[in-house]
């Protein structure tokens, strides 16, 4: 741990955290930099409100019959905990929080294009999350972050609409960030910045903002309609009154399967970053890694229907999905081969950036892969509605996008606070929440071949003992999970001050100030390098 | 957005193949076309939807860049509306068996 | 460019942008990908009817003989007529000519407040004639006889579909008729140049969008299957 110097405040040079104090500079802020620190301080509220009900979920599954609460309530718990981790967590994360910071750094812009629709994204998001958190303390909502019908629009008597009118609301968040970054890259990027000078965290965020801008007024929709269902009974999803309960399902999947590729690209677009750095290489393949994204963004618009092979989808329309749902794999597995290619022959260091991404790397593979098992009509017969398919998106979304979200916390940290983390805390903290993660999760894998079903409050009692390791592992990812949230916050005051560019990174955003001042850089950058210009045979950090 | 200004004779003449095509769709709607009725609407309204589109909204002048995102999001839709029909379209094809109609009685106790 | 032509570029110029080129650009990329996410959003609701008139598709011809074809047809034209004012709105903050821009927009909210005058006395109709689903679900006499034809039983859904996609339209017509109205205000106080009328603009492009909902509503809620 390196000496910390206590620097006085008042000699610190002009940057956007010290520009101004007061709440009122910080909630009418129209400083991209300090409304990403909004969603930071915001996100992590609900991660950890998330992650709660997944604690209990885990303490009570300890024992066939249920340790902690009863089934009604256990339902609950895992429909707040999927609904608040994706909406309110994953979706946000690194969008809103990284690509907020980052988007205009790394073009060379002083701003997002739309700096007010930036602004009022967060408070929509916080308007949406407070009638989502409203809901759960007024009785909670049973009928799992799908929200299938009819049960859901005609026979549950929980919250239904207001957690509907609270996802609905946010979804608008999650719009207007999406438009605010595709015109931000196509419009403001600085002299010389050519789309493909660009570095691969733009190249995500755009594919990202793709698919935000064209799902997610379809999912505003659906969950209108459910609302308008739960409240009227008219029969549109309720088949004794001739509606079709599968349509929602079709609507919903429509947006929700591309979502999940809202939560993954970003995270990729991270990894490529640190991955570059680390091996102090240029991404091998920088063109295919870029239409990857893009590539990813439109297949996943194509594959809804691999939710629904089992609840009476045609066998049809289920073929295509599935042979849909094979080839979208070809693309991320493209990327992984490219890291791979690029770490070959590297000069690589092992910060904790770097043990995230490589965590990354192996943890999504896992979880890509048996995501093929479930594209397959036959074996998703099996492995449907049951514990293989938790840990399959666990795999992906924990061990890909939260570990990918970690890295670049890790790695643009010293940019964002002008302060150092205690390094070897941070590697600490990263294999733990490796092992803790792994621990928690593989075992579900065996579960769901063995048949175990989810959304269960109780279970045979053969299957204790991989349950029992799952909560086990859950308890080390969860101290695992504070150790960071504890250096960090201790950096901010403690930590040394970090230099402009600590890593020795390419990219834009190292070329200002740590933190930078609120104009970003005192003159627009001209870009004359291809991204990752490190040389070769530099020494791993500077 | 410098687009150059259109003279307002072309906006009254769009205005009045607008009223035409109206009037087209709602006289063709009482002649028995059969399937074709529906076929005929949405060919009329696809045509002042052009009209609205290229005219009115400027499009005739946009970059590419615009055209392209209006083609996307057209697509886009008609991807939701084409796979969700082939669902219930080809449900048929492989009908269930008849002892799984819901109207059936129970067979165990 | 003189002095008073560079005040007039830099008043309305945003910080992050270089220039109002780039700014006008972004502003039009913007509003363009904003009407995407609303080509998506009552796109669902399209896509929805199309399943459920494929599937009743008697239901939906019934009930859409109940709607009036002479107000749906009138109404039609009245919110064409407000596109017309629109684009002339448009074309007179591009010339430059306030007084016109002033009248453009007011003939448009007024063609816009007809629109929504005739959709109100229509929704109104709906519950004298009891075939408001849910709310009020009764239909009896004349309407029942012209119901019965395509089948009573899903009836309910075709109602549903009207009410939910004119409803979402009429919501959307209001936002724009209060949009339309902060214009005029800002018009009136001489915000606008031929420079800088981005705000005019962008009103335009969402009030033609509105429109051209409705360009599909008509056909696909009062012409199903003809009348003939």
């Amino acid at each position: 741990m390196s000496t910390a110097t206590l620097e006085p405040r008042v000699h610190a040079p002009r940057n956007y955290l010290n520009a101004d104090y007061g709440w009122k500079s910080w909630l009418f802020t129209l400083d991209h930099k300090r409304i990403a620190l909004l969603y930071l301080v915001s996100i992590t509220f609900f991660f950890v409100i998330g992650g709660s009900f997944a604690v209990l979920m885990r303490i009570h599954l300890v024992e066939p019959q249920g340790a902690l609460v009863q089934p009604e309530t256990y339902n609950k718990l895992f429909t707040l905990h999927g609904i608040v981790m994706i909406f309110f967590f994953l979706i946000p994360s690194i969008p809103a929080v990284l690509g907020n910071f980052l988007v205009p750094l790394m073009v060379g812009a002083r701003d997002l294009a739309f700096p007010k629709l930036n602004l009022l994204s967060w408070y929509i998001y916080i308007v949406g999350g407070l009638f989502t958190l409203y809901s759960a303390i007024a009785g909670g909502v049973d009928t799992g972050w799908t929200f299938y019908t009819p049960y859901s629009s005609t026979y549950s008597n929980t919250q239904v609409t207001a957690v509907a009118i609270g996802v609905f609301i946010t979804g608008f968040s999650s719009i207007l960030t999406g438009l605010n970054f595709i015109v931000t890259i196509h419009k403001m990027r600085a002299p010389g910045l050519t789309w493909f000078r660009m570095p691969l965290f733009l190249w995500a965020m755009y594919a990202t903002s793709i698919i935000m801008v064209l799902g997610t007024p379809v999912l505003a929709i659906t969950i209108f309609l459910l609302a308008l269902e739960h409240l009227f009974h008219v029969g549109i999803f309720s088949p004794a009154l001739g509606g079709d309960p599968l349509l929602f399902q079709h609507l919903f999947w429509f947006y929700s399967h591309p979502a999940v590729y809202i939560m993954i690209l970003p995270a990729m677009g991270v990894v490529s970053e640190i991955i570059a750095c680390f091996a102090r290489k240029r991404i091998f393949g920088y063109k295919i890694v870029a239409f990857s994204s893009v590539a990813i963004a439109v297949l996943g618009f194509l594959v809804w229907g691999h939710h629904m092979f089992v609840t009476g989808q045609s066998v049809y329309a289920g073929l295509i999905f599935s042979l849909l749902s094979f080839l979208v794999a070809i693309p991320s597995a493209i990327k992984v081969f490219n890291w791979t290619a690029t770490l070959y022959k590297g000069s690589i260091s092992y910060d904790a950036p770097m043990l995230y991404a490589l965590g990354f790397i192996g943890l999504f593979t896992m979880g890509g892969l048996t995501g093929l098992f479930l594209a397959s009509l036959a074996t998703d017969v099996h492995l449907n509605g049951t514990y293989f398919i938790v840990a399959h998106f666990h795999y992906i979304m924990v061990g890909g996008a939260v570990m990918g979200y970690l890295g670049g916390i890790h790695f643009w940290w010293p940019k964002i606070s002008g302060r150092k983390y205690p390094n070897m805390w941070a590697g600490i903290a990263a294999v733990i929440i490796f092992v803790g993660f792994n621990l928690t999760f593989f075992p579900q894998f065996i579960l769901g071949y063995l048949g175990m079903p989810r959304r269960y409050a109780f279970y045979p009692a053969e299957f204790q003992v991989l349950n029992v390791m799952s909560s086990a592992g859950a308890t080390v990812l969860g101290v695992g999970y504070l150790i960071p949230l504890i250096y960090l916050i201790w950096s901010m005051r403690y930590g040394p001050v970090a230099e402009p560019n600590p890593w020795g990174a390419t990219g834009l955003e190292w070329q200002t100030s740590s933190p930078p001042p609120t104009e970003n850089f005192a003159e627009i950058p001209v870009v004359t390098e291809e991204a990752y210009a490190y040389a070769p045979e530099e020494a791993a950090g500077d | 957005m410098s687009q150059p200004i259109v003279p307002q004779k072309t906006y009254l003449m769009v205005f009045l193949c607008l009223i035409g095509l109206t009037i087209l769709t709602t006289g063709v709607a009482f002649i028995d076309l059969g399937p074709y009725n529906t076929v005929a609407a949405l060919a009329i309204a696809f045509s002042k939807m052009l009209l609205v589109i290229l005219f009115f909204m400027g499009v005739r002048h946009s970059s590419g860049l615009v055209r392209v995102i209006l083609v996307a999001g057209f697509f886009w839709l008609a991807l939701l509306i084409a796979f969700t029909m082939s669902d219930y379209r080809t449900r048929a094809w492989t009908p269930a068996p008849d002892s799984w109609s819901s109207t059936a009685p129970p067979t165990h106790p | 460019m003189t002095d008073a032509e560079a005040h007039a570029q830099h008043a309305g110029l945003a910080h992050q942008f270089e220039d109002l080129e780039q700014q006008q650009e972004a502003d039009a990329l913007g509003i363009w990908l904003f009407l995407v996410t609303e080509i998506m959003f009552f796109g669902g609701l399209f896509a929805a009817y199309a399943i459920y008139r494929w599937l009743y598709f008697g239901v939906f011809q019934g009930g859409s003989h109940i709607l009036d074809i002479r107000l749906g047809a009138a109404n039609t034209v009245v919110l064409l007529g407000s596109s017309l004012t629109m684009a002339l709105s448009v074309r007179s903050a591009q010339t430059g000519n306030r007084r016109a821009l002033v009248l453009f927009l007011v003939a448009t909210m007024i063609l816009g407040g007809i629109f929504l005058g005739v959709k109100a006395y229509e929704y109104n109709q709906k519950f004298v004639e009891h075939v408001v689903p849910s709310l009020d679900w009764a239909p009896e006499g004349q309407t029942l006889a012209r119901l019965s034809p395509g089948g009573l039983e899903h009836a309910q859904i075709y109602f549903f579909f009207y009410f939910a996609m004119t409803g979402l339209h009429a919501l959307h017509m209001i936002i724009g008729m209060g949009l339309l109205l902060w214009l005029v205000l800002r018009a009136r106080k001489d915000s606008f140049t031929p420079h800088y009328f981005a705000p005019v603009e962008v009103v335009g492009l969402y009030w033609h969008f509105v429109d051209i909902v409705w360009i599909f509503l008509f056909p696909l809620l009062y012409l199903i299957g003809g009348r003939y």
